[in-house]
């Protein structure tokens, strides 16, 4: 709508949006750390930013259509992201493959960065006002 | 936004964990409980947790299943006093293992503890959400 201003928004705006939904999933892995069967998830961030913005190789875990009859074979998705299964460090006897330690690193990393992330928004907005107001 | 499901997964986890720790309490409580109001011996009780989805689509809290009675036979103590004993003189005491009671404590303690901080966490970064462009 804004052209550059707007896509240079965009970028940082569809960021934050993954960054929430990885804190989500790492907030229900570090929740079910206690949980008997359950595996935990993440999603790779690159590849689903890259996938968010529309470039090249973000959807490699989707299916490849060949025929026109063919369905979106898509995997465990949600919102276009793929979810996948982490490899566990240690076994567990219940089953269990939530590391606490490796969750509670990437919880804490993710929310830095998300907050990197709101700190590059509001300069943006800054930038725009001096631009605005001289 | 995804954050506000990190309060239910948190919240969840807490509730899920606090109910743990209420069955160690009732157990140790019990660890010397010859009969009860059923006439039987005190049987340890264990929580079974279970993953359930809340709101969100990738947002995985946890639950208490169920809340399942420990199998193993009674202990038995010979002490003919008392008026609880069988012919031969032993009396059928709780099968309550008090040391795994107290690791288990431990562990749901800092198990609430860690949802205690990934509760704050989100909220950290919902606050500096709010103060975006300030």
């Amino acid at each position: 709508m804004m052209g550059p201003v707007d896509s240079n928004m965009n970028f940082q705006e569809v960021a934050l949006r993954l960054r929430e939904q990885r804190q989500q999933v790492l907030a229900s892995n570090i929740a079910n750390a206690d949980t008997p069967g359950y595996k935990a998830r993440d999603f790779n961030f690159n590849q689903a930013l890259a996938a968010a913005l529309g470039q090249t190789g973000g959807n490699a875990m989707n299916m490849a259509q060949t025929a026109s009859g063919h369905m979106p074979g898509i995997s465990d998705t949600s919102n276009g992201v793929a979810l996948q299964y982490r490899n566990p460090q240690q076994n567990t006897v219940n089953g269990n493959t939530v590391d606490l330690d490796t969750e509670r690193n990437q919880f804490t990393d993710n929310a830095l960065r998300y907050e990197a992330s709101l700190t590059m928004v509001t300069m943006h907005i800054k930038k725009m006002l001096a631009a605005i107001q001289g | 936004m995804s954050l506000f499901s990190i309060f239910n997964v948190a919240g969840s986890g807490m509730s899920a964990q606090s109910q743990r720790l209420n069955v160690v309490a009732s157990n140790l409580a019990n660890a010397d409980s010859a009969t009860s109001s059923t006439g039987q011996v005190y049987r340890a009780k264990q929580v079974v947790f279970s993953a359930v989805p809340v709101s969100g689509a990738d947002a995985t809290g946890v639950q208490v299943e169920q809340v399942v009675e420990d199998k193993s036979p009674p202990r038995l103590k010979y002490d003919p006093q008392n008026p609880l004993a069988d012919g031969k003189g032993y009396v059928a005491m709780p099968n309550v293992n008090v040391v795994e009671e107290m690791v288990n404590m431990i562990s749901a303690s800092r198990s609430y503890q860690t949802n205690v901080d990934m509760m704050n966490a989100a909220k950290t970064m919902l606050q500096k959400t709010l103060t975006l462009g300030q």
